[in-house]
């Protein structure tokens, strides 16, 4: 038995056996042509049958994932018609009379050399969708199958190098129990192809092909990212239990899905979920999503050359909007500085840049940007339950700003004939200590406080959450944040508001407990994680938890509160 | 022959996406189209091509358009500019 690990993708268990996707050995050989004219033919269909091929697979990618997956299609097909390359290819087949695939296989080599030396990671980046489009015709020209997915009609785990998006886009559901790769991590292509299609993965393992042979008999643990290659009879059996028991936790909370959340004693809450783009929203419904509560817009700016357009957002909350209905999309402007660069915006270079210009500082300074995404928010307002939140709140006039600013697009938009909702919320990110201090006089002017726990955190314990050294201090059950908490809480119920949670805090099972007792509102969660939640909360009592958190709220320690809560619970 | 000549305004040049609308737009004549830029002349039907020549922010650039069809190519190719705001409407 030989084991090997790798990154945890794509959780769930997989056993079967494995389908080694081999890279086609597409070595070319240089040749002497004397029929030049039948050679260019043979190139002519080589192309013809590409494109042919890339065409099925975009329509096959835009059916399944949507036209913005299909859309790397397109630049494909057009490189597949590029004149420059077609002609430069022809020309040198005739003038040196040697065979296409070598002429094809020179020519695009200048390309790709020339566009992986730009400054510009676009431009980076299509040097390997000319490689991508170089091998489809190669293949052709050398007449070598490329392992076709496609054509799997047994269950399989795929084993392969790393899985490109056209290789994605006709993985068939019914037999592709699991894949394993040598590259990639949690966010590369294929980890967040695999997580969509819920079937287990793990990727980035360095040698699973070099290790793996077709037909060995796998066990993939998508959770702890382990692999195991021809496991004992015991293993699998043990195996095949715990997948058992998987699938029936899945199935029970399954039941759940169209149920509300309510604990024990009547009281109701809300399970939402949050969301980087407007693909996972059907992910957000299909695991019992009561709404949206945290959509980060920073996605729809980053990995690009430019801004979006006014007119691009407007399509993109749209559709968050339409699909959500009539549940509530708590959509937050712009949270970009700290970790997080735009190409194509200068910021100057700051000593303590998570301390520095970024969220709503940033937008603040640069309005254009600011006035362009509430514009794009305020047009779509009448397609759903549009809340709006702004992060990074640090002081009430910081709201007051951004609030006035809102007021004065949507007076533009309405002068200009546009349908704007009147009512929107509209609400901050509680993820600054001064603001849960004095989260009372807030609670007088704003219409909800959603509380953002990994900066809280990071902000009450003075611990830079990107520094490993210090990631002891990153503490969601210390006492101290706890009050925090309940500051906020508590300063949203007296004036009638609502308070809810969207950070990693308000999904743990620990932390639930405590966060009900407190008397929370709302927890946004990624979407594999809602349906626990509900489960968990639908057999807790909220009068039993007020007590409880009443006690974690006067202990002295994190690690005292958490045993409370794991002796007291047996979470 | 039509030519034309603009100054590139949209901040990334004419590198990445809109490079892709241009060619598609430039594919519908028959006319042959040339994108001209620092004296260096490419065929505005090849993405390729295009996206070599590095157009960037504040550029001069020239279109060429020849054949059965040039005027509409050249107006055609000029909306498009407009409209994505690659160039000054």
């Amino acid at each position: 038995m030989n084991n090997l690990s790798g990154i945890a993708a794509s959780s769930g268990i997989a056993i079967g056996k494995a389908f080694l996707m081999a890279e086609p050995n597409l070595t070319v050989e240089k040749k002497k042509i004397a029929e030049i004219e039948q050679e260019i033919t043979r190139f002519h269909e080589a192309i013809t049958s590409s494109k042919q091929e890339l065409q099925l697979i975009r329509e096959q990618t835009a059916n399944q994932m949507g036209e913005e997956n299909a859309a790397i299609f397109d630049a494909h097909l057009l490189v597949l018609s590029d004149p420059e390359l077609l002609q430069a290819t022809e020309d040198k087949v005739r003038s040196d009379e040697v065979n296409a695939e070598f002429a094809l296989q020179e020519i695009s080599q200048t390309f790709v050399v020339m566009f992986e030396q730009m400054d510009n990671e676009y431009m980076r980046e299509r040097a390997a969708d000319i490689q991508d489009v170089t091998k489809r015709v190669l293949s052709k020209l050398l007449n070598i199958e490329t392992s076709k997915i496609s054509a799997i009609e047994e269950e399989v785990i795929i084993i392969s190098n790393d899985l490109v998006p056209s290789d994605t886009a006709q993985l068939n559901r019914q037999f592709v129990k699991g894949f394993i790769t040598d590259m990639g991590g949690r966010t590369s292509h294929s980890a967040i192809m695999a997580r969509s299609m819920e079937i287990p993965a793990v990727v980035g393992t360095q040698n699973a092909t070099a290790i793996i042979k077709s037909n060995d008999f796998l066990i993939i643990d998508g959770d702890s990212g382990e692999v195991f290659v021809n496991p004992t009879e015991d293993m699998i059996k043990a195996y095949e239990q715990k997948q058992l028991g998987l699938e029936s936790q899945k199935r029970q909370l399954a039941e759940l899905k169209d149920k509300k959340t309510v604990t024990l004693d009547g009281r109701q809450v809300e399970i939402a979920s949050n969301i980087g783009t407007p693909q996972e929203v059907e992910n957000v419904l299909a695991n019992g999503g009561e709404g949206i509560g945290l959509y980060r817009t920073e996605f729809l700016y980053m990995e690009r050359e430019t801004m979006p357009t006014e007119e691009e957002q407007f399509q993109a909350y749209k559709q968050v909007l339409e699909k959500m209905g009539e549940r509530p999309v708590v959509v937050r402007t712009l949270d970009i500085g700290g970790d997080k660069q735009l190409p194509y915006l200068s910021m100057p270079e700051e000593m303590n840049p998570f301390l520095g210009v970024r969220a709503i500082r940033l937008c603040l300074e640069e309005q254009e940007i600011f006035r362009t995404q509430l514009r794009a928010l305020l047009r779509a307002s009448c397609f759903g339950n549009l809340k709006i939140m702004f992060p990074m709140i640090a002081t009430i006039e910081e709201f007051r700003e951004a609030k006035k600013i809102l007021l004065e697009e949507k007076k533009t938009l309405k002068l200009e004939g546009v349908s704007v909702s009147e009512e929107i919320e509209i609400g901050i990110m509680v993820e600054t200590p001064s603001t849960a201090v004095l989260a009372d006089q807030y609670a007088k002017e704003v219409d909800f406080f959603s509380i953002g726990t990994n900066d809280l955190i990071q902000y009450t314990m003075a611990a830079d959450r990107m520094n490993e050294r210090v990631s002891y201090l990153y503490q969601p059950y210390n006492p101290a944040i706890l009050r925090l908490v309940k500051m906020v809480v508590d300063a949203a119920h007296a004036e009638g508001k609502w308070a809810g949670m969207c950070g990693e805090m308000a999904g743990d099972a620990t932390a639930i407990p405590l966060l009900i007792g407190l008397g929370l509102d709302e927890f946004s969660m990624s979407a594999p994680s809602m349906l626990k939640a509900r489960s968990q909360i639908n057999q807790l009592s909220h009068h039993e938890m007020e007590r409880f958190a009443e006690q974690a709220l006067n202990m002295q320690t994190a690690e005292q509160v958490k045993q409370l809560v794991e002796e007291k619970l047996q979470v | 022959m039509k030519k034309s000549t603009f100054e590139v305004i949209a901040e990334s040049g004419i590198h990445a996406r809109p490079a892709t609308g241009l060619v598609q737009v430039a594919s519908k004549f028959s006319s042959e189209v040339f994108l001209e830029y620092k004296e260096k002349k490419v065929n505005l039907k090849s993405i390729l091509g295009v996206m070599s020549l590095g157009v960037g922010q504040g550029a001069q650039i020239s279109i060429y358009t020849d054949g059965a069809d040039e005027e509409d190519a050249l107006s055609a190719i000029e909306n498009f500019m407009k409209t994505e705001g690659i160039v000054q409407s």
